[in-house]
């Protein structure tokens, strides 16, 4: 029912929704649940378990009860708090939990049955047979019981996530964190002022208070008013601080574009990470309810969530309200709804020595121990100190149990609150995440002058620490009334008494945990449910763990509280990985010549984050293993081009660049000379190989090193740790130019035909012999020449400024075509490489080393460098290791496969008998052939032996020969023709 | 969490690589013994309070990093160039 003259909503701005199908009207400013409740809907949800009638419960995002459904299709939004869904033209919500409607719910029958559905009931149930558990119960449980559905779409929403800083984070803009913020804004401070409702303000906008002589709405619009107008203050409004982290760091969810009909370009939220030097929670506290036999009923709500809707909203929940309480704050909710003309049942307070009424009767001493009223609120039975039991009719039931303080962002480091006796609940310890203060309700002071106080105090403290001087503070005159409670729980009697609304846990079921010896706080929340799924016990901890204490006999302190953890509301996965959806999960890397193997049509396969031509199909072929035969067969005959540039390009400089490369490598580099260049093997410490690659010596005090393209950053890492860490008195500098290079291989018989005419120089035998390196000049353009060779030909890398990568790589390709060449992608080159017996890191893939590959000789005796000692450990050169060898199909089966296991012949294809297995394999078009390397142990001793190849995945059994590695051109003459 | 590089100044963590205990600092002569080389290299200890581990600012300005640091309270006690620790080290 809506009152009129109260309220913050724009009554002139009327708006059209849907709840089920139906339509209603409710005005912008209005959340779901305050329209709801202003067309007198009252239930709106079925419960988790028992299929309950459920309505809404709260007015914020501690909401237990109104769960539903916002929007359909792929952006179907399950589990939105009605509380928190802003009104917007058109929203449609839909009703949860329930089916066939919510009005008539099938599974309401679970309701019946539920002296047989209390906790535990699952463990205890569906045990046997055990083959029931994935097939039948599961999802019969999963059906039944539940909260909203995903659509199962893609989710095609825009997410968002940004990063902030300030001086003074203020969590939360009720009268504490108001004065917090303007008291460190008014004295320069960098302010972020979040809040999680759309309109900032909190309790001052729920309550009909007066704050510095005026009504405390406008004291907070006056407030918000001075804050907006300073540059040093950022407000966050419909933003959620969802955990707090280590050196004052804080998730907060930024809700941009829940509340609006048309989205544009904006995200539908926004995760934002805001590092802050200091930070102040007045977060608030939040009511908590009693447990009564059938206290779920929809109208029954908590007493301060009547007040925000009367004065926030214009909207009374009931047309005669009843209000049930254990302190004098819910008194006010007789007091505001009289004031406001909608009449009142009576007060019902557990006291006797409750205050009286004013225009309302107070019926002292008393508690409500039932309600009734088929889908929502119709009366409430009280019973009086003598036991006398009476009726009230009433459909609205606004309770309070006293209050919890918002305790929960101090607890996100590990710290544990403290009970305090006078308010009957946790409240923070300072200290407990460093840097951060609570203060007012969420600190355990209640009064507006104390949230007002607290606030000021807080922000002097942090102006104080951050160095910046803060003038007087001139606090606002604010009621200061004391809060007395007197505990209450649960009140006594029959029947099934709601704790935790949102899983359906009871008083009976925290009890019965009791008695099985759950008796751990921690024990009994999981064996119950109690405290988890959306809510997180927001509304049921306290009480929860109050009769827990009561049923184990202890103190409500020695009991403890279950463990807060982040985030504070729920958080979607979109949100917090915004930006990584599709191809956002990775960054792709694209080399100079992409272009132009995509206009050739070669397909992409990855290499780490760069993207390599697989093979380049020429017209006519239909497979792959055609294309990449034809491009092996050119490289042996004619020439191919590669583009190499993705492996890792380092370029080093200084006096010591010698040394350096002594120690980081196994083999010696300071005696390279200048315009050569040299393979080199890097170790890991432990004598496990790490990289291997050629570095080329371009001048004396002037290297470029080569890495794998899997391990470039892995080796830029390491060469930085050998310096820094190892090494810094050796004068030596480099950096990574893999991007600043474009690198091409030009391999085969007639590279030195194509280069002819393109490379400036006379490139000939005597000046460019096997394994030169230098400067050119490619028709005009600095470039460096490498004749180096990854296939085993007659060949030679040339680099040149990447901006001229693309028309180098077209110039290459035209001039390789002149003479019956072309373009070779990654499989041919493995298959080249593997003709070779060149190893990658499918051979060097972590578990071996240098004696496993056979180049144990390559570690220098006349030198110390990294993983030489530890590489001599007996282990890592026992003759039983497994090494490297090559492996040839003699049987009928000709296929090899990558990972297969090898066997001695006539042994049975076990484990325990395993002798090695295969790292690569690929069809030699060269050598007619399947060719595989892998490792045997003992291998290098065993060429000749015939064994048999098992692919247990695959179902692959060949016979194999051993051999050597390296199967085409032994001697090595092609490389040097 | 928050690092302060000692070039670069105080950086968001996930600018970091971590690498471990600060001990890598001090490799063993070659001829120091398979126990010494054996501990430098596998054993570590593992404190519940202060220590001392090796970050790398692999997307700032690649400076090894001794962070001193609190392993209960995750507060962070200082920050040194691994190469100055080194340096001092001799």
């Amino acid at each position: 029912m809506r009152i009129n003259g109260k309220g913050l909503v724009d009554r002139n701005t009327p708006l059209s929704f849907s709840f089920d199908g139906n339509t209603y009207e409710g005005f912008a400013g209005d959340t779901l649940a305050s329209a709801l409740l202003a067309n007198d809907v009252k239930m709106v949800a079925r419960s988790f378990k028992y299929h309950r009638p459920r309505g809404i419960m709260g007015a914020g995002s501690e909401e237990a009860g109104a769960l539903v459904t916002v929007g359909t299709g792929a952006s179907q939004d399950p589990n939105v708090r009605a509380t928190m869904q802003e009104l917007y033209p058109g929203l449609a919500a839909r009703s949860q939990n329930r089916w066939p409607s919510l009005n008539v719910d099938i599974l309401s029958l679970n309701d019946l049955a539920a002296p047989f559905l209390g906790a535990g009931f699952y463990y205890k149930t569906f045990m046997w047979p055990k083959a029931f558990w994935e097939k039948l119960y599961e999802p019969v449980i999963r059906r039944s019981a539940g909260i909203g559905a995903l659509s199962g779409q893609d989710n095609e929403d825009h997410y968002e996530k940004a990063f902030a800083f300030c001086d003074l984070l203020v969590i939360g803009s009720g009268p504490s964190g108001l004065m917090a913020a303007l008291t460190a804004a008014r004295a320069g401070a960098d302010v972020i002022l979040c809040e999680e409702d759309s309109v900032m303000g909190g309790r001052l906008n729920g309550e009909a208070l007066e704050v510095g002589g005026m009504a405390s709405q406008a004291w907070a619009v006056q407030a918000l008013a001075e804050l907006a107008g300073m540059d040093n203050v950022r407000l966050m409004s419909r933003t959620t601080v969802t955990g707090a982290y280590d050196q004052g760091t804080y998730g907060a969810l930024e809700r941009v574009s829940h509340h609006v009909d048309t989205r544009g370009a904006r995200p539908i939220e926004c995760f934002w990470r805001i590092a802050a030097k200091r930070a102040i929670l007045g977060a608030g506290a939040i009511e908590r309810p009693v447990a009564f036999r059938n206290n779920d009923r929809p109208g029954i709500m908590t007493a301060s969530a009547v007040r925000t809707y009367l004065h926030r909203y214009g909207v009374a929940p009931g047309r005669s309200v009843a209000v049930f309480a254990n302190n004098d704050d819910a008194h006010r909710t007789a007091r505001d709804l009289v004031d406001a003309g909608v009449h009142v049942a009576a007060v019902i307070d557990s006291r006797h020595d409750a205050p009286d009424g004013d225009g309302y009767e107070v019926i002292k001493g008393a508690m409500v121990c039932d309600s009734e009223g088929r889908k929502g609120l119709e009366a409430v039975t009280y019973r009086l100190h003598d036991g006398r039991e009476e009726k009230l009719q009433a459909d609205c039931l606004a309770m309070s149990g006293g209050w919890n303080p918002t305790v929960h962002m101090t607890c996100h480091m590990n710290g544990r609150p403290a009970w305090d006796e006078k308010i009957q609940s946790f409240v923070p310890v300072a200290g407990m995440v460093p840097g951060l203060e609570a203060v007012g309700a969420c600190n355990g002071a209640f009064s507006t002058h104390a949230a007002l106080e607290q606030g000021a105090q807080a922000a002097m403290t942090a102006l104080d620490d951050l160095g910046i001087k803060g003038g007087a503070v001139d606090l606002p005159e604010a009621e200061d009334a004391p809060y007395r409670v007197k505990a209450l729980w649960a009140v006594e009697g029959k029947g099934r008494a709601w704790l935790d609304f949102q899983n359906d846990v009871t008083v009976k079921d925290v009890k019965q945990a009791a008695q099985e010896n759950f008796r751990s706080v921690e024990h009994m929340k999981r064996y119950t449910t109690q405290g988890m799924a959306p809510d997180q016990g927001k509304n049921s901890n306290v009480a929860s763990l109050a009769i827990l204490a009561d049923a184990t006999g202890r103190g409500i302190p020695e009991t403890g509280t279950t463990t807060f953890r982040p985030p504070f509301v729920p958080v979607a996965i979109a949100a917090m990985g915004a930006g990584a959806q599709g191809k956002g999960f990775a960054p792709e890397r694209f080399t100079t010549s992409h272009k132009a193997s995509i206009e050739r049509g070669a397909p992409m396969i990855e290499a780490g984050l760069w993207y390599r031509p697989s093979y380049y199909p020429a017209p006519g072929e239909k497979t792959w293993r055609q294309s990449c035969d034809r491009e092996v067969n050119m490289v042996r005959n004619a020439v191919g081009i590669c583009d190499v540039s993705t492996l890792g390009k380092i370029d080093l400089q200084g006096p010591d660049v010698g040394e350096f490369l002594d120690f980081v490598y196994t083999n010696m580099f300071s005696t390279l000379k200048v315009g050569r260049t040299r393979y080199g093997l890097m170790l890991r410490e432990d004598g496990t190989v790490m990289d291997d690659g050629t570095t080329a010596r371009l001048g004396e005090n002037h290297y470029v090193m080569t890495t794998t393209t899997a391990a470039a950053g892995v080796v830029m890492r390491h060469l930085e740790y050998v310096h820094q860490c190892l090494r810094p008195d050796l004068d030596v500098s480099f950096i990574s130019v893999t991007e600043q290079w474009a690198q091409f291989a030009v391999a085969g018989p007639k590279s030195r035909e194509l280069l002819d005419g393109l490379v400036d120089e006379t490139v000939d035998n005597e000046n460019w012999p096997f394994m030169a390196c230098g400067e050119i000049s490619v028709q005009g353009v600095k470039g460096r020449l490498f004749r180096i060779s990854f296939s085993g030909e007659h060949a030679y890398e040339i680099a040149v400024p990447s901006r001229y990568g693309d028309s180098l790589y077209r110039l290459l390709m035209a001039r390789a075509e002149a003479i019956g060449g072309g373009a070779y992608g990654m499989e041919a080159l493995n298959v080249l490489r593997i003709e070779k017996g060149f190893i990658t890191h499918s051979e060097i893939h972590g578990r071996t080393n240098a004696f496993d590959i056979g180049m144990e000789k390559m570690i220098s005796q006349k030198k110390d460098c990294i993983g030489k000692t530890m590489a001599e450990r007996p282990g890592l050169i026992d003759p039983d290791r497994e090494q490297l060898v090559g492996i040839k199909p003699i049987g009928p089966v000709k296929q090899l496969t990558a990972g297969a296991h090898l066997f001695k012949a006539g042994d049975e294809a076990t484990r325990v008998n395993d002798q090695g297995y295969l790292t690569s394999v690929g069809f030699s078009p060269t050598l007619d052939g399947f060719l595989g390397i892998g490792f045997l142990r003992n291998g290098r001793a065993r060429h000749g032996e015939e064994m048999q190849m098992v692919d247990h995945l695959r179902g692959v059994t060949a016979r194999v020969q051993i051999c050597d590695p390296v199967f085409f051109d032994p001697e090595g003459g092609r490389v040097r023709g | 969490m928050r690092i302060t590089c000692p070039l670069c100044g105080e950086r968001d963590r996930r600018e970091f690589y971590y690498q471990g205990d600060a001990k890598m600092l001090n490799r063993p002569d070659p001829e120091a013994g398979d126990v010494v080389w054996d501990d430098y290299l596998h054993n570590r200890d593992n404190p519940a309070g202060v220590t001392r581990d090796l970050w790398y600012h692999e997307a700032g300005c690649a400076s090894w990093i001794v962070v001193t640091r609190n392993t209960i309270t995750h507060e962070v006690i200082s920050t040194e160039l691994a190469s100055k620790v080194k340096e001092a080290s001799k």
